[in-house]
């Protein structure tokens, strides 16, 4: 691959490839007052913090579970069952709060998993090179080939899934790579400055300079790498679930996708079955992507008003 | 030149045997009996049926010779494309099932792919600096491409295949058909064909048309773009210098998002009952087909693989750069 690579990341987007240059301690402040003008970045944060609350509180207002036959079968949505009931008499709409809940689960568990992941290869690919990078990036280059779904696929299959964050530890497990190419780039260039230089002559060891000196400068660019793994885990997750190799015990919203096709909601017409379930999916991924754009103009400052 | 492909040729060569090795440790090595599983599943009522099955089972597996010869015999037999035999369509070979459904794949996948990439880029390319298109193409990219790919596949099904009635939603073809060649058998095919091919390319669509518009802001902002427009140049001159340039990340990009693109094809095919490798991997896992799945897998990888590598070819051909050897040796 040439170097263009590091553009594009998990949604196409391009993302910083140039390091933030370094500055003098910290600009929270400012920071924040740019982001809390940034349209973007606050829509995005309200409609996430919005689903947050649902899957949080709603289960808490009812004594059944999301798999309980509560109500009368195929019912449309009505003041009783917001969202309708399924041909079996569940609550659709408490079905679809747990599942957020879960999505929410696999979105930090496997994002996070998987940025550490990528952030720790990147930085020790990066700031030792030599044999150790040669190592690490054909690591990488193996991992970006391989095709993650088919694998995680075949370990599903065998393994047998049985709850969210050990799913979640799966997906984190092959969906690091881009995250550790992006970082090793930068950790590349900003080895040889001057501050990086000055850290290692007064003793530092190389944990740390990794962790005071070279991390903090690229905190922006690690934060929306998050963002966008959020988003990946979210999709990822959905998909196995809706092939029926997610957790079973568990409801998630594309388990909800996929009882709804297999017990043939879309001939019965049962739309509030199969609609809000990934309505919710496409609102929280595509906040999430709207916000990593307002950000990127919060943090970088030659995007801002444009 | 050769350098740059003689990299790329070992890291898939590795990804390759790294895939086999997955697909060979997985069953032996996971937690619990695969054998036992299998058996347990199959639900097989008479006792006395169990211990042949077991037998058959550790035979067909190789697990009662030394680990290492039954690593060196699972890719024997793969190169004689043995990948052993389908549960769920007893007794037709793997390979024979997945050459079977294999068609409809990349009927699905090729013309989504390419032609999503190419009107995303111009979609995108358009909408770079041009407010209105800008204010309307790119939320809608934004919703598309955060879209799962099942979801709009069902949405689809339900909206014009159902209600509207416009498109069938199940299956590669009528049921009432037989495969032929004729004119009413190839119709059927292309409507069948056409809803899941919609809901692909237009989630990959949304990723390219983004992706494509930020590239070239990216571009116009770059010095060469600056010193033509001083000197004069025309805008359209312009953009299109910068469209080329944009082009290459997009080239990248597409090889990144091939993973990707293919979990997409499966799940639509899954949605819409279409009988490639989707519908195959979902018979394998409802019908505990173990070297049906095994086999979708390592040709899912062949595939990407093959396709990553026409892309560095393409590459080579559009950029003049890594012929030169200046660039590329990653």
């Amino acid at each position: 691959m040439t170097d263009t690579t590091e553009h594009v990341s998990a949604t196409g987007a391009p993302a910083p490839a140039e390091p933030v240059t370094p500055v003098a301690g910290p600009r929270r402040r400012d920071v924040l007052h740019f982001a809390l003008r940034n349209r973007k970045v606050v829509g995005g944060t309200v409609v996430i913090l919005a689903f947050l609350v649902l899957g949080l509180v709603a289960p808490f207002f009812t004594d059944h579970g999301p798999n309980e036959y509560v109500g009368p079968p195929s019912s449309p949505p009505s003041a009783d069952f917001w969202f309708g009931t399924t041909t079996f008499g569940q609550d659709v709409f408490l079905q679809f709060a747990n599942g957020i809940r879960s999505t929410f689960v696999v979105g930090l568990l496997g994002g996070g998993l998987a940025g550490l992941i990528g952030m720790t290869i990147g930085f020790v690919a990066g700031y030792r090179g030599g044999l150790v990078d040669e190592l690490l990036n054909m690591l990488t280059n193996i991992v970006l080939v391989l095709p993650a779904l088919a694998v995680l696929i075949i370990l599903h299959a065998y393994v047998g899934i049985t709850s969210v964050p050990m799913q979640a530890l799966f997906i984190g497990l092959f969906s690091w790579p881009w995250v550790a190419r992006a970082v090793r780039a930068q950790t590349f260039s900003l080895r040889s400055r001057e501050f990086v230089d000055l850290a290692r002559l007064s003793g530092m060891r190389p944990l740390a300079v990794i962790r005071r000196e070279i991390a903090p400068n690229m905190s922006s660019y690690l934060f929306m790498t998050f963002i966008l793994l959020f988003g990946g885990a979210v999709l990822m997750a959905a998909t196995l679930d809706f092939i029926g190799l997610g957790p079973t015990d568990v409801v998630s919203l594309g388990l909800m996708m996929n009882s709804a096709v297999h017990w043939s909601a879309l001939h019965l017409g049962l739309w509030w079955w199969f609609v809000p379930p990934g309505a919710a999916i496409t609102a929280i991924v595509g906040a999430l992507y709207v916000m990593n754009v307002g950000l990127d103009e919060v943090f970088n400052p030659k995007l801002r008003e444009m | 030149m050769r350098r740059y492909f003689g990299r790329k040729l070992a890291i898939y060569a590795l990804t390759f045997v790294v895939a086999v090795t997955l697909n060979w440790l997985i069953p032996r090595f996971m937690p619990g009996d695969p054998v036992l599983r299998m058996l347990t599943r199959t639900s097989v009522s008479n006792p006395e049926a169990i211990a042949p099955m077991r037998a058959y089972y550790e035979n067909v597996f190789g697990l009662d010779v030394p680990l290492w010869k039954q690593y060196l015999k699972y890719w024997v037999e793969l190169f004689q494309g043995n990948l052993g035999v389908s549960v769920w369509l007893f007794p037709a070979p793997v390979a024979d099932v997945i050459v079977d459904a294999v068609p409809y794949t990349l009927a699905l996948l090729l013309p989504s792919i390419l032609l999503s990439w190419w009107a995303g880029n111009k979609v995108g390319a358009l909408a770079a600096r041009r407010k209105w298109l800008d204010n309307t193409a790119l939320p809608v990219s934004y919703a598309l491409t955060a879209t799962p790919y099942m979801w709009l596949g069902i949405l689809l099904a339900w909206g014009l295949g159902i209600v509207a009635g416009l498109f069938p939603v199940a299956g590669g073809y009528s049921f009432e058909m037989r495969p032929e060649w004729s004119w009413a058998f190839v119709g059927s095919l292309a409507q069948h064909w056409f809803l899941p091919f919609l809901s692909l390319f237009l989630v990959a669509f949304g990723g390219w048309a983004i992706g494509m518009r930020n590239l070239i802001i990216y571009e116009l902002e770059a010095d060469y773009a600056n010193y033509l427009a001083a000197l004069g140049a025309p805008r359209r001159l312009i953009r299109r210098y910068a469209f080329r340039n944009a082009l290459l990340p997009q080239l990248t990009g597409l090889a990144l998002q091939l993973g990707v693109l293919v979990a997409g094809a499966l799940v639509t095919e899954i949605v819409f009952a279409y009988p490639g490798l989707g519908h195959l991997i979902l018979q394998a896992i409802q019908n505990q087909d173990f070297f049906l799945l095994q086999g979708v897998f390592l040709f899912i990888v062949i595939g990407v693989l093959a396709a990553n590598f026409l892309i560095d070819i393409v590459y080579v051909l559009v950029d003049p750069r890594t012929r030169t050897g200046m660039q590329g040796a990653t």
